[in-house]
């Protein structure tokens, strides 16, 4: 790999370096100043400047948050739509996908691009809030979690993870005597610990970043979900930076709204950023193991 | 003869056929759920798509609703905000592909060109983070730091003595705001197949480049690129196929009224027309309007280039 001498530091290594340098400092700036925005005070906040450390760490935006209830139930609510959500979406996809990845099983192709059809045409919005609302699951919690419950690619990608586990295994214990869900859950599912893990994630922060259902199907305060509340601050905030710039502006409390907002974003990314380092190495497998479908 | 033989055969073929569903009946049963939410909420939706050719009422359903068959898509193109969303998704979307698209093939290039392997990983771990957000938690960051008041690009503006700008409801420079927040999101992650396939090129192409003489951007122009050039095709028709999708979630959390008539697009248009002025049938149409165009697209694409190169998604 390395043939050529490393000793010499070319000119093209010192500008690609600082690029990239440049680069990782500007995707990480505003998650910076969202921070330090989240801990300042309305008058810090307010005067114009590179706001790139507070003066005095305040947590005032923090006690507002944890004792304003809205923000306390949409959490758990987030956490539960999590949590079930991506236990829907990984048991459903196991189940489409072992079959699938059997190559004997008779209609399997007509099954594959009945699955497929749906990846490349759908319905449109329009369409699937019709569903909902004929369904009655308006403003019910299912309304999040049903509809994306079954995802194509997610199928494809663990179908073709199973068709690489070595038959073999298989067929001796069918020689033993067992089933086929027995097989599946005490030896294809073991040996697929990585693609699991991988579409886990893939849906664990698929729901907790979708914000769209909830915003047609959910209109009960109760039921709200955590990027549902962020985003009713956002819109807030840039309508009255709209109407702001013609008057003269500088009322506090719309500043505190700013404050606020910082540290609701900084808790909602809290879990993925504890997760991070973790998902991201499993996220690159994912797109490895999808890549590599003929 | 062999009539009576041939249906025999047929006979004998199809017991054994069902002979084997029998046998694999257990694998059919656990496709039962997943085919059931399939065609609920794949093909469900599908049915709705008819009150595209309907006058819909809520209150006489789907397929009460009487027929006015193509009035909907007639109105289409009389619709001044239809022809705006339209050319509005057309402008960002191709300027997404010529200026979005590229970017994270350059970066893949660079980074292949670090040798220093801690300093490319983490690197590499900070270009993927806002992938990992959803757009309503990046507008907020993104709001603050282009507003006016705080923003620090306002700041330095100011420095140099400028006016400060206000970027979000700016008829000119929402657009550049798009391109750049869209490159910064999806930058990192978008490089990371690209580097994948990099990876895996033999390394006696390179030597044997440099036996030639080449030096490092021959190697790259005459090995790298053409390596992965099966890769960003294939990416590149699945892109083309989405060209009517400018970016709904990006946009819809962005945009607000001051720059709606650069920054309408179809589904923008079909969100507010649908959901919030409950012209279901109409909002419908458009919709399929765009999904018809975007398979088309795809179909296209794909025929042309599989004819001139063999590459192709199927």
């Amino acid at each position: 790999m390395k043939s050529n001498g490393q000793k010499k530091i070319s000119w093209f290594n010192i500008v690609n370096m600082t690029f990239i340098v440049l680069f990782s400092i500007a995707v990480l700036y505003p998650f910076w100043q969202t921070l330090v925005l989240s801990f300042t005070d309305a008058n810090q906040a307010s005067s114009l400047g590179l706001n790139i450390w507070p003066e005095r760490w305040i947590t005032d935006a923090y006690k507002f948050i944890f004792s304003y209830e809205q923000i306390g139930i949409a959490y758990i609510n987030t956490i539960l739509r999590t949590v079930t959500g991506t236990l829907l979406i990984v048991g459903l996809t196991i189940l489409a996908a072992y079959p699938l990845s059997k190559r004997n099983l008779p209609y399997r192709n007509t099954i594959t691009i009945l699955f497929l059809i749906a990846m490349f045409f759908s319905g449109g919005m329009i369409p699937d809030y019709l569903l909902i609302k004929n369904l009655g699951l308006l403003d019910n919690r299912l309304a999040l979690i049903l509809p994306s419950a079954l995802n194509v690619f997610y199928v494809i990608i663990m179908r073709n993870y199973f068709m690489t586990i070595d038959k073999g295994i298989e067929e001796s214990a069918v020689m033993d005597g067992a089933n086929h869900f027995t097989i599946l859950w005490k030896i294809i599912m073991p040996l697929s610990k990585p693609v699991i893990v991988t579409i886990a994630l893939w849906a664990a922060i698929g729901h907790w970043n979708e914000w769209f259902h909830a915003l047609i199907y959910i209109q009960d305060d109760a039921k709200t979900v955590l990027q549902m509340v962020v985003r009713e601050m956002l819109v807030d905030v840039n309508l009255s930076d709209a109407t702001q710039v013609s008057g003269a502006g500088g009322a506090s409390s719309e500043l505190l709204l700013s404050n606020v907002r910082a540290a609701t974003v900084m808790v909602s990314i809290g879990p993925i950023i504890l997760l991070y380092p973790f998902a991201q190495k499993y996220f690159i497998r994912g797109i490895m193991i999808g890549s590599l479908k003929g | 003869m062999v009539v009576l033989k041939d249906n025999a055969n047929k006979q004998q073929r199809k017991q054994k056929k069902w002979l084997e569903i029998k046998k694999m009946r257990s694998f059919y049963l656990m496709l039962l759920i997943p085919m059931l939410m399939l065609f609920l909420f794949s093909y469900g939706p599908m049915y709705g798509i008819l009150i595209a050719f309907k006058d819909f009422s809520p209150g006489l359903g789907i397929w009460q609703s009487p027929w006015n068959n193509f009035e909907h898509f007639k109105r289409l193109f009389d619709d001044y905000l239809f022809i705006r969303a339209l050319k509005n998704t057309i402008i960002i979307s191709l300027l997404k592909i010529i200026i979005s698209f590229p970017a994270p093939i350059i970066f893949a290039l660079l980074l292949n060109e670090i040798t220093h392997d801690k300093f490319k990983r983490i690197t590499q771990s900070i270009s993927y983070l806002p992938h990992f957000m959803s757009w309503v938690i990046l507008s907020t960051m993104i709001v603050e730091v282009l507003s006016p008041e705080r923003g620090i690009i306002n700041f330095f503006i100011g420095l140099f003595g400028g006016d400060p700008v206000h970027f979000l409801a700016s008829k000119t420079a929402f657009i550049p705001m798009l391109i750049i927040t869209d490159i910064w999101k999806e930058i990192g992650y978008a490089s990371i197949i690209y580097l994948a396939s990099m990876a895996s090129i033999d390394t006696a192409l390179y030597e044997a480049a440099e036996i030639d003489g080449a030096n490092r951007f021959h190697k790259m122009i005459y090995v790298t690129i053409p390596s992965i050039m099966p890769m960003i095709i294939i990416l590149f028709i699945l892109r083309l196929g989405s060209i009517l999708n400018a970016g709904f979630d990006q946009i819809l959390n962005l945009y607000n009224p001051l720059v709606y008539e650069v920054a309408d697009i179809i589904d923008t248009y079909v969100y507010r027309a649908g959901l919030e002025q409950f012209q279901f049938d109409y909002a419908t149409a458009v919709g399929l309007f765009k999904n018809v165009v975007g398979i088309t697209l795809i179909l296209v694409a794909n025929t042309i280039i599989r004819r001139r190169s063999e590459h192709g998604i199927w």
